[in-house]
Order: structure tokens, then sequence, then C-alpha cells
């Protein structure tokens, strides 16, 4: 299956991945052959299989919410590329 | 100083035990070959003061009954280690120092073990090469412009190069078996629940395994015993008995039954691969073990099926990358505009390729014909193992269908690069341990591995079968440390 320029912008968009001209014509041909690998599963008949969600046979464990970490709030911060100390800084969103 | 490093783990252990050696001689050891190594590029972030200072606080006061006793480790950069820069690789976390401890490496330091510093890897662990580390490319300490394999790169040069003893890798399509094949080296890839996934940087969370990699296949074991626990903090871990894997470390593999997979006998596979494999058949018969020939037939459709499942997942697992909380941000004229900077300069090509895969095989009016088709593929890939365990306890197969590569060889053509884990995606897609031992050298002189992949949470079974192997085959890795001046 070929991917066109239409589709990767629509993708890009999905993504959240910005791409220009020149780069979304690298990614359909990339992404082109990929899929034409991908595609062979179409050789299989799967109408009566059920699809497979987790390997481990287990079902998951229900836990209580709790806070665990004590007085990490200055680390996270210090982790953001912008902060007013207080808080998580993201360009204007309300005019 | 080579007389340390050239010592595999078990031997660092007794003699710090026999206090031959302290934690400091031989972390200082490692330090100064790693210094003199910068031309590997296997270190993103070193950490060698704090563990001169560690290793000097463990000889003050040596708990010689820990099983790890002031051993220094590098470790992949996709564990996260409290107050340790953590990469994963990437740009977009050049600046990210960890709050928290991965339980991986926790269990580690609370062995005894030091932290050298944090190995390169692809980003997010998404190559086959160490090509697209944000940090460069890795030399494979087996010749100079050989790629090491990957994702786990630098942890399989750091180790064949001897700047570290042991490692940690992480394996979520073959991250570790393909470059342990490609260094000479032995590397495990645990059973899915295994090892805790808490503080991994998160790939594709249904496939995405840590596991150990060491120079032989009883320091190989001793690692596993150390890093596999449950693990309450990671809602997938299992609840197991967990064998004392080096304790209970057998050659005797007698009777044992070993599937041979016709399906792993690939179209333009290499002769010296064929060859190896008849070796390694013969090596578990000499060991008095029995092999039988089985099929995988659904083999062909395991690749496809991960280039869905995994991008898939890592899609939705780096939707978190967004310049906000953590890591780069990019300068945008409003938050959409931020967001969509901010991954496309923050993100290399091989991460935007897969996310973009993943987006749209889950985007609406693709989701059946993909994802939920390959989710069904996926089933039938597993149940061909399920089929096959009914009659042998282990399976034998090459590691990888060719010997390292040169780099830049493959890197322009996914395809091409994918197809490198052809014989080691189905195991993650069917949640198996699997392990790859060096079997052998190619015409170039440049190591091929075997993989034997054992039933789920059966890691004492493959670990005894290589250890038995391992015996018979007799490996030395030829490394002429060519990059030391």
């Amino acid at each position: 299956m070929s991917i066109d320029l239409k589709t990767i912008k629509h993708i890009s968009k999905l993504s959240r991945i910005s791409v220009d001209e020149q780069k979304a014509e690298k990614l359909a041909e990339d992404l082109s052959s990929i899929f034409e690998f991908i595609e062979k599963l179409n050789q299989l008949n799967t109408d009566k299989v059920e699809p497979l969600t987790s390997v481990a046979e287990t079902s998951l464990k229900f836990r209580s919410d709790e806070v665990k970490s004590k007085n990490i709030r200055e680390q996270i911060i210090k982790n953001s590329p912008e902060d007013n100390k207080d808080f998580f800084v993201v360009p204007k969103v309300v005019e | 100083m080579s007389e340390i490093t050239n010592q595999s783990l078990t031997s660092l252990a007794q003699n710090i035990k026999d206090k031959k050696l302290s934690s400091e001689e031989i972390t200082k050891a490692f330090i100064e070959r790693s210094e003199k190594s910068k031309e590997l590029n296997t270190y993103i972030s070193e950490d060698f003061s704090n563990a001169i200072d560690k290793a000097k606080k463990f000889d003050q006061n040596p708990n010689l009954n820990l099983k790890l006793p002031g051993i220094p480790i590098a470790v992949k950069d996709l564990f996260c280690t409290q107050n340790v820069r953590t990469t994963a690789g990437s740009k977009i976390l050049e600046n990210f120092i960890p709050t928290y401890e991965s339980t991986v490496t926790q269990n580690i330091w609370d062995e005894g073990a030091i932290l050298l510093g944090k190995l390169n890897c692809d980003e997010f662990a998404m190559g086959s090469s160490n090509e697209t580390s944000f940090y460069g490319n890795v030399q494979n300490p087996i010749d100079k412009g050989l790629v090491p394999g990957g994702s786990s790169g630098g942890s399989a040069a750091a180790l064949s190069g001897k700047l570290t003893p042991i490692t940690i890798g992480t394996d979520t399509g073959g991250s570790i078996r393909q470059p342990a094949s490609f260094t000479g080296t032995v590397g495990l890839k645990p059973t899915y629940g295994s090892c805790s996934r808490y503080g991994i940087v998160a790939f594709a969370s249904s496939l995405d395994q840590a596991g150990p990699m060491a120079q032989n296949v009883k320091d190989c074991a001793l690692l596993q015993e150390v890093i596999s626990t449950y693990d309450k903090k990671d809602s997938t871990s299992i609840d197991f008995k967990r064998n004392e894997f080096s304790k209970e470390l057998t050659k005797d593999i007698k009777g044992k039954k070993i599937g041979i997979p016709k399906e792993y006998r690939v179209d333009g596979m290499p002769k010296e691969i064929e060859e190896l494999w008849q070796k390694g058949i013969q090596y578990v018969k000499d060991c008095g073990a029995e092999i039988i020939d089985i099929s995988l037939p659904n083999t062909s459709y395991a690749l496809p099926t991960y280039y869905i499942v995994a991008p898939a997942e890592a899609s939705s697992n780096l939707a978190r990358y967004d310049g906000v909380k953590y890591g780069f941000r990019a300068k945008g004229e409003n938050l959409i505009d931020m967001y969509e900077k901010t991954r496309s300069e923050g993100f290399g090509a091989e991460v935007q390729r897969r996310i973009m895969i993943g987006t749209y095989v889950l985007s609406s009016g693709y989701y059946d014909a993909y994802y939920l088709k390959a989710q069904k593929v996926r089933k039938l890939i597993k149940n061909d193992f399920d089929e096959a365990y009914k009659k042998v306890d282990a399976i034998l197969t090459p590691s990888t269908p060719s010997s390292a590569f040169k780099i830049g060889e493959k890197k322009d053509d996914p395809v091409s690069m994918y197809l490198n884990d052809i014989f080691t995606v189905p195991v993650n897609l069917a949640g198996l341990p699997a392990i790859s031992i060096p079997a052998g050298h190619d015409a170039s002189g440049y190591p091929l591995g075997l993989q034997i992949i054992g039933k789920a949470f059966k890691e004492q079974e493959i670990l005894n079968i290589a250890y038995a192997m391992e015996d018979k085959i007799n490996f030395k890795n030829n490394i002429t440390d060519w990059w030391i001046k």
C-alpha cells in the first residue's frame, strides 16, 4: 500500500509532529515501503482468532491509589523546561 | 589494570570476598579503561567520581554476603537512575534527572553494586544498530566501523570492550540478544513479567523486558537472579517462584528435548549461519540432549506483526513528551505549535517514523485492519510456540541472520534494518525467555550467536542448556583493543 502526502499530513497532525514538504515526502516513501511489508498479514485468515491482548495469563491486580513519594514537588518542577516555581508554564491558551 | 578488567563477575566477586581486591581498585581499573575508550562512544553520562566515593565507602565496611559486593556496573541509559541524568538516547530527554530509581537498578544497588555511568542506546530503544541515538554511533570493539547492534548497543560494546564487568539492557524485539550476538557476549531476555518495568523508559509495554548481559553464562545467571523480582509497582510483574539461577546452574542436560524449527531456515541466510546452527545442534547432542524437528508455521508473520504492535504502543507511550513537564521544549506561537515543534525537533527520524506508523494503525478506520489484525496474528504466533512446547523443552535457532554490519550500511533502508530481528521478535510477541550465546565466528572473524528459547518462566532450563553448550563451544572473542592508543 502506498501512503500519500495527504495521509502523512493527517498522521502528522494526529501525532503532533510538524513536518515540512521535504520531510513529508521522505516519510511517505519510508512508510509506503513499511506498509508494503506489513500487508503480508493479509495473506492470513484470522476470522476465527481471538486477539491476544496480553501474554501474561494473569489478570491485572487492583491496588489502592496512595501517595508514596514525599516532598518531591521541587525536584519534579525542576525538570520542567519552563516554570514559575509552583506551576508548569505553557504558552497562553485563553485570550 | 587489565588483569582486573579481564576478569569475569564471578571472579571479581570472589576476589573481593577473599579480600584480594578492593572495590576501589576494581572501580578505578574499569574507570581508567573507560577513560581510554572514549572512541567507542559507549557512555552517554559518566558518574565516575561518585563511583569512586561509593567504592571507598563500601571498602570501609564491606558486606561480603551480597551478590554483587562493591562491583562497578554501567547500565543502559533507558533505566531511570535517581539524580543521574537519563536520556533514553534522545534529545528530548537531554536534561532529564529522574526523581526515582528503576526497580531493576535498585535491585542491583541493593546487592552491593556501584553505578559507573549510563550507556548509549538507540533512541527510545528503537533501532538495531545504535545509529538512531542522539548521542552518536557506538563502535563495536570487535572492529572499527562496525555497529555493536542495538538497541542495547552501548551496553554490549562496554561489556565486550571490558569497560564494565556485566551490564543490563532491555529487549523489545531483540535489543539484548542481537547486540550480544554482534559483540560475542551473553544476553538473556527474560519471560515477560519476570523483571519489573518500573522506571524503565517505556517503548512498547506489552513487549519490553529488562535483562542481564555478561561475559559468560554463569555471570548472566547471577545477574538475572538479582534483577528478577516481583514488584507491586509494575502491574504486569508476575508473582512466581524465582530460581536461584546461579546456584542451580547445571551442565547436565541429558535427555532434554531441543526443537529445531524449520521456518528459521530463511531465504538468503549466509551459509556460515546455517553451519553454525548445525554445529550448535551437534553440541547439544554431544551433551546428551535429543533433537526434534518442529514447525512454527507463522514465523514469517512475526516481523510485520511486530511493526504494528510495537509502534502502536510506542505512539501512545511517547505522547507524554510534550515539552511541558520535562525535557526539551521548542518555541511555538501557541500551545499546539509548541507541541508540534517540540516533538519534531526533539525526536529523531526513526522515532518519528514509528510514532507515525503507530498513530496510523490506531487511527479511526484503520484500527481493525492493522492493529486488531496484528493482535490476532500475535495469538497465532503464541499458539505455534504452545504447540511446539508440547513436544520439546527448548528451541535452538541462530540469534541473527548475519554478523555485525558496517556503520551506515543499513541506515537508510528501514525494512532491511528491521529484518535483523527476524529470529528474535517472535520470542517477544509470545512473551518467552531466550538467551543468546556466542558460538563461533564468520569469515571476517566477527562473532555469531545462537539463541535458545525456553518455555515461559523456564529461564533456568535455557541457562542450563547455554551453560552446557558454552563448555563445548569454548568461544574466544578476538578483541585487539584497537581503540586504545
